[in-house]
């Protein structure tokens, strides 16, 4: 039976999403006290994980770093059909960037123990660096396929997958075990069930924090990143409004100038 | 100390039945406005959800999710369709006196197939001659070699040409204190289903009359044992009745107020946003207290149903409240809108017309507070 993890972020719901303010000293984003809900994205990698659990049996473990709140989307996965959820938690990890971030999932994976495929959304709707799948399989030292739209072959220990590629795709062989980022296009998420809310309650949510995880805080967190964001703003884009006068003539020599000088004709 | 917060599992459970009421009942609502039908392609959607399984124990195919998660589901689907809540929660209403007061073998027979949604069921109490005084109930049954003849006509019933069993309450005829209620189903000879009504609201929300005709009922279809009727019916009405009508009422809010709350952020008067104007920033707190205050109320008197207890007072008071209220939030979220609140295209004019007719289901205000009085005086 397979054994598959499919990493997953709380992220700020969409509805609030517009009022959110950011941090002005760690010019990151308020998670405690919003409203969170599962990373687009990683519905998509969770509903492939669970697509194959139904088609050859498979163990599906869920893991999610953020603080207490995201339990509640650990939860909501194991009503979706995983089977375990890990919380990994801990004031510690706050503020990581991308590459801590990924260290520190990556460490729980292994921890967790055996894995096939790791499955990540292609990018979260907050951060959306698109780096950390690609992080893991570094850490992990795992071949990794990015922006996956279709998995084509997935028995045995080589798959082949169909990934983005600018206007069209690319085949990708790959030897498990394995990292997969997966876009939108790959399947339609199933919405939640009440009878899986129910089977849910008996599942296992465990919480590790980075001393259950035996990483020095220096690896995570603000103090593990080595990128940081200097600045955030808003780019404005504003119309530049010339009204053309005089006659016909004139419109008509003034427009072609404009044109010219933009190097449209 | 009281916790007034919902669990885990109760937001997930109200995060489910909000999707699945904005995916899969939204789209059925114009269809439903416009023609006054659609309740087979919803039924189907309800089912599929396995919303039918919702209060019928585990044993008998359900999921015994109990009467808070009930009310969460009606709440989110009404906020999408009352129409579709009030068919549901009369579904509910059809179930419960099988849960209560059926025979293990009524269970057995019954209950697996309402909760797949195979078959379903209602309450018949209301006759032509009225539904507040149930005592007053002219459909008459007689005992004839240990089965039961009835005669009579039910009107104003909620899926009346639906439901495939009917829990109708009837009067002895050689007693006029004795009620009982029968399970009468589709296909009886003599039953039948006769006029449909149109009504102001709920459009798309089966509701109907029936009519029965010598209908030879067998001593097995009686619920809840012979002359127990009232206590049978009433004891539905009651708790699951005016407890489902309480989440149509504060769906139906809610909806008037994000729509309140929509048009008033984007319509600019005088260079700015309508609610920056005290008047229609106290026509929002309004619905806003309403709102919670109905929530208070109906959720405490859920919470004491599913502890087992009869809560028939509690909902009296939280069907009024509730009630009364979306009316007000109705012709409050139509004001606010202006010229535009009596345009078809705008929802707030279906919420008007929707809650006009939560008013009088399941109970007019007026007994309910004959109701309350009499609880209080007690």
């Amino acid at each position: 039976m397979l054994n598959l993890v499919v990493c997953v972020k709380a992220v700020p719901a969409p509805s609030i999403a517009a009022k959110l303010k950011i941090d002005p000293a760690t010019k990151s984003l308020p998670r405690l006290d919003i409203p969170l809900v599962i990373n687009p994205l990683d519905n998509h990698a969770l509903e492939a994980a669970l697509q194959l659990k139904k088609k050859s049996g498979a163990h599906i473990t869920v893991i999610c770093m953020g603080p207490p709140p995201a339990g509640n989307i650990v939860r909501e996965c194991l009503a979706l059909g995983a089977d375990k959820g890990i919380l990994l938690t801990d004031s510690a990890f706050a503020g990581a960037d991308a590459y801590a971030t990924a260290y520190t999932l990556a460490k729980a994976i292994e921890k967790n123990g055996s894995v096939d495929v790791v499955f990540c959304g292609m990018a979260s709707s907050d951060g959306a660096t698109e780096w950390v799948g690609p992080e893991i399989a570094i850490f992990l030292n795992m071949p990794v396929v990015t922006m996956v739209r279709e998995i084509v072959e997935d028995q045995g220990d080589e798959w082949i997958v169909k990934a983005d590629f600018e206007h069209g795709y690319r085949k990708v062989k790959l030897k498990l075990p394995a990292v997969i980022t997966v876009t939108r296009n790959l399947n339609q998420p199933k919405p939640l069930s009440f009878s899986g809310i129910l089977k849910a309650r008996s599942k296992e949510i465990t919480e590790w924090n980075h001393e259950k995880l035996g990483i020095p805080v220096e690896r995570i967190g603000l103090k593990g990143s080595p990128t940081y964001v200097t600045e955030m703003a808003h780019l404005e884009s504003r119309r530049k409004v010339e009204m053309l006068e005089g006659t016909l003539q004139e419109k008509v020599e003034r427009l072609v100038q404009i044109l010219s000088d933009v190097g449209v004709v | 100390m009281i916790d007034f917060t919902f669990t885990e599992e109760q937001e997930l459970f109200r995060k489910a039945a909000r999707e699945f009421a904005e995916t899969k009942i939204a789209p059925h609502v114009p269809t439903m406005e416009e023609t006054n039908r659609g309740w087979d392609e919803v039924v189907k959607e309800l089912a599929e959800a396995e919303m039918f399984a919702v209060t019928i124990p585990e044993e008998y195919g359900g999921l015994g999710m109990g009467y808070v998660a009930r009310l969460i589901a009606i709440e989110e689907i009404a906020r999408v369709s009352v129409a579709t809540a009030m068919m549901y929660q009369v579904f509910g209403l059809g179930f419960e006196p099988f849960i209560k007061f059926g025979t293990e073998e009524q269970k057995k027979k019954y209950l697996p197939k309402f909760a797949t949604g195979e078959r379903l069921a209602t309450v018949a109490v209301t006759e032509p001659s009225g539904g507040s005084d149930p005592k007053g109930c002219s459909t008459r049954y007689k005992k004839v070699k240990g089965s039961y003849t009835l005669n009579g006509r039910k009107c104003f019933i909620t899926n009346s040409h639906i439901a495939d069993a009917q829990v109708i309450l009837a009067v002895d005829e050689g007693n006029p204190e004795a009620f009982t209620t029968f399970i009468v189903e589709k296909g009886m000879e003599g039953f039948k289903p006769t006029h449909e009504e149109h009504k102001v609201g709920m459009r798309g929300c089966n509701t109907g009359e029936s009519e029965m005709k010598d209908v030879a009922v067998p001593a097995e279809n009686v619920l809840g044992g012979e002359g127990k009727g009232l206590k049978v019916a009433m004891a539905a009405i009651g708790d699951v009745g005016r407890g489902g009508m309480v989440g149509c009422a504060l769906g139906l809010q809610q909806a008037c107020l994000d729509a309140s709350v929509k048009f008033s952020n984007e319509r600019i008067l005088y260079g700015k946003p309508i609610s920056n104007l005290q008047t229609i920033q106290n026509k929002i707190a309004e619905m806003k207290i309403d709102l919670e205050a109905g929530r208070l109320l109906g959720y405490r008197a859920a919470a004491m149903q599913e502890k087992g207890g009869r809560t028939s007072n509690e909902f009296a008071v939280a069907k009024y409240f509730t009630t009364e209220a979306v009316q007000k939030a109705a012709k409050m979220a139509v004001d606010i809108h202006g010229g535009y609140g009596c345009m078809e295209e705008f929802p707030v004019t279906r919420y008007l017309r929707d809650s006009f007719v939560v008013g009088p289901s399941a109970g007019t205000s007026d007994i309910m507070k004959v109701i309350i009085a009499r609880w209080a005086l007690s």
